[in-house]
């Protein structure tokens, strides 16, 4: 290797040089308010793993003697055991605190896995639908088509009447209605690669076509694509918290943001709490979320990070 | 304004939807007769067997299941999808008894008024307070201005509605006792629901518009007209915004379709005799020919929408409208 060939790629280096994840930690931490929102996540997601060895209380059993306490009292259990409930008690003298922990999972599961199963069918299904092109192509575009034609929370609540709620159900609609929009994304994105000089030259290679769809094309768009599940695991959280509510999703005593605001709403005028704390932790979850997808999409774009990673 | 081109691209976009609209009623129409014998469902479990065959027959479920497709497919297009099974009925049945049956149509149409003013109302309050938001935003990017803008919208994007709406009412009705809890009819009940459901229209409108204006503020054009002397904010709300236009109407379509499924939940909260409301209620007791007639009105209240914001589009672009 000559001299000449060590400089210029010195050069490049210097220029396009990838954001590393110490970049990224660099970035978040001049960004206090996404910052806030990370850590948030992060415990969030930890309490609920562990939502069983951090509160001594039980999310389903009831306890007569505690109905509707206050946050921050304490109420005398069963045997005269005193109990602190720092954001109080529900109707069935069930720790608040202990119920939106679980009801955390439960939102968090059908966000992330939701995600999960719908990111990876749609992105598979736009990827085939652009790089194919022809009968494959129609046929996959149409039914994006179908599905962008009637309201997705319309679809849900209809599927969830056919075949009833519960947590696995809820998963399995709620990826079913939104894998159109990364099929949307992804083919647009291999449309616009489709021709490009390094599909080219990894097919002139002998590339097959699995090979370079998932090794070339597919890592061009992982950006937009983290983006875009950020922001659908924040929707989601809403549609299930919706769905419940409205006495379709998950059932009773599953603990569950949506359903803990149903069950609050009767109570209004005697426990504001009840209703208070759920919504404010789907808000802060959501918020969190979109804040997050709003400064990844900031920190992938090319044109604006280096705003903030110089 | 509109062309002979553009007719008949409305001619092909209208026929799509027509399309469309069918195969979704199709779908729901198949995937009803899953669920169990409607006449079972209409009688309950104590009717007897002769009972039962007896309203089976009336109600047309002994035919093959194509000509009950096809009756249902031409009952759509003549505005008769059938009889409820129980909607409005209070008192249990007797023995033998057959229920009192009502057009579904007829009854889903009555709630559609009441929806189309919510809808209206929140739209209408979301656009005038999102787009001179997105606009100062965009005029003076990066400041403490635009930064309060971001995260407000961003929160409007977070919140539940219907969360969001119980607060209000337990602020504004149940504590302050300015307006009405729920129910319909005078200008003060519709405050709280509008504004519950136009929190996520503001947010995704101001964001949209904010992002399209910074795009086109940066546009040589612009630094023309500034150096010619026109103020800014002439420039911003006059020349760009009309460049501006087009994803921020993309916007306000997608956000009064997601208005449409947030009645569903926002309407059941309120008390609202919509559409949404009608939609849960017959869900929840399972009234199959309601149903039907609910989604079919929802469905195409969406397909409507897009049809008028395509229409819109052919306004305001040049390329669209002479059938680029």
């Amino acid at each position: 290797m000559t001299a000449e060939t060590d400089t210029a790629t010195e050069v490049v280096e210097e220029r396009q040089a990838r954001v590393t994840s110490r970049d990224l930690l660099v970035a978040l931490a001049r960004d206090p308010v996404v910052l806030l929102a990370v850590v948030f996540l992060v415990t969030l997601v930890f309490a609920a793993t562990f939502a069983g060895w951090i509160t001594p209380y039980d999310p389903l059993t009831p306890n007569i003697f505690a109905g509707r306490a206050p946050p921050l009292s304490t109420v005398s259990g069963l045997g005269g055991v005193e109990q602190f409930h720092l954001l109080g008690t529900d109707a069935l003298g069930r720790d608040m605190l202990t119920r939106l922990l679980f009801g955390a999972r439960a939102s968090l599961a059908v966000g992330f896995v939701a995600v999960a199963v719908s990111g990876i069918a749609g992105t598979t299904l736009g990827l085939l639908a652009g790089f194919y092109g022809g009968r494959v192509e129609t046929v996959i575009m149409r039914a994006v088509d179908a599905f962008m034609a009637v309201p997705s929370l319309l679809i849900a609540l209809f599927v969830l009447f056919l075949i009833g709620g519960g947590l696995i159900n809820m998963v399995l609609i709620l990826a079913f209605v939104r894998w159109v929009v990364y099929a949307r994304l992804a083919r647009g994105i291999t449309l616009s690669y489709r021709q490009s000089s390094f599909v080219e030259a990894a097919r002139s290679i002998g590339a097959s076509d699995m090979r370079i769809i998932f090794r070339h094309i597919l890592p061009n768009m992982m950006s937009p694509l983290l983006v875009l599940a950020t922001l659908e695991i924040a929707l989601l959280i809403l549609a299930e918290a919706g769905l419940s509510f409205l006495g379709f999703g998950l059932q009773p005593p599953e603990p569950s943001w949506g359903l803990m605001i149903a069950r609050g709403r009767e109570y209004l005028r005697e426990a504001w709490w009840m209703i208070t704390f759920p919504g404010l932790a789907i808000f802060l979850t959501t918020l969190s979320l979109n804040l997050l997808a709003n400064w990844l999409r900031t920190i992938t774009d090319p044109v604006q990070r280096w705003r903030w990673l110089i | 304004m509109i062309s002979a081109i553009t007719g008949g691209y409305f001619a092909r976009r209208l026929l799509t939807s027509i399309i469309m609209l069918v195969l979704v009623m199709s779908v729901v129409f198949f995937a009803d007769r899953q669920i169990g014998d409607p006449a079972r469902m209409v009688l309950g479990t104590t009717a007897t067997e002769d009972d039962v065959r007896e309203l089976r027959e009336r109600m047309g479920l002994e035919d093959p299941m194509w000509v009950q497709y096809q009756r249902f497919i031409v009952g759509m297009a003549s505005g008769d999808m059938g009889d409820t099974f129980r909607y409005g009925i209070s008192k249990p049945l007797n023995h033998g008894e057959i229920p009192d049956s009502r057009k579904t149509l007829p009854i889903a149409m009555d709630r559609l008024p009441p929806t189309l003013l919510l809808g209206g109302a929140t739209i209408l309050f979301s656009v005038i307070v999102a787009l001179p938001l997105g606009i100062y935003a965009a005029v003076r990017p990066r400041t403490f201005g635009d930064r309060m803008v971001n995260v407000l919208s961003l929160a409007g994007v977070s919140i539940v509605e219907y969360w969001f709406a119980l607060i209000l009412i337990l602020l504004f009705a149940v504590q302050l006792d300015w307006l009405p809890t729920s129910g319909y009819g005078t200008a003060a009940h519709v405050v709280l629901p509008a504004l519950a459901l136009s929190l996520r229209p503001i947010g995704r409108i101001t964001q949209i518009a904010r992002s399209s204006m910074l795009d086109e503020l940066a546009k040589p054009y612009i630094t023309a007209a500034r150096g010619r002397g026109i103020p800014l904010r002439k420039i911003a709300s006059v020349h760009a915004l009309k460049n501006a236009a087009i994803p921020i109407v993309t916007t306000i379509g997608d956000e009064t379709i997601n208005v449409v499924t947030g009645v569903i939940i926002i309407e059941t909260v309120f008390g609202w005799p919509g559409i949404g409301a009608l939609t849960v209620e017959a869900l929840a007791i399972r009234d199959v020919p309601l149903i039907e007639a609910t989604i079919f009105l929802l469905v195409l209240m969406v397909l409507a929408i897009n049809l008028i914001v395509d229409l819109i589009y052919t306004v305001l672009n040049p390329r669209v409208r002479f059938g680029a």
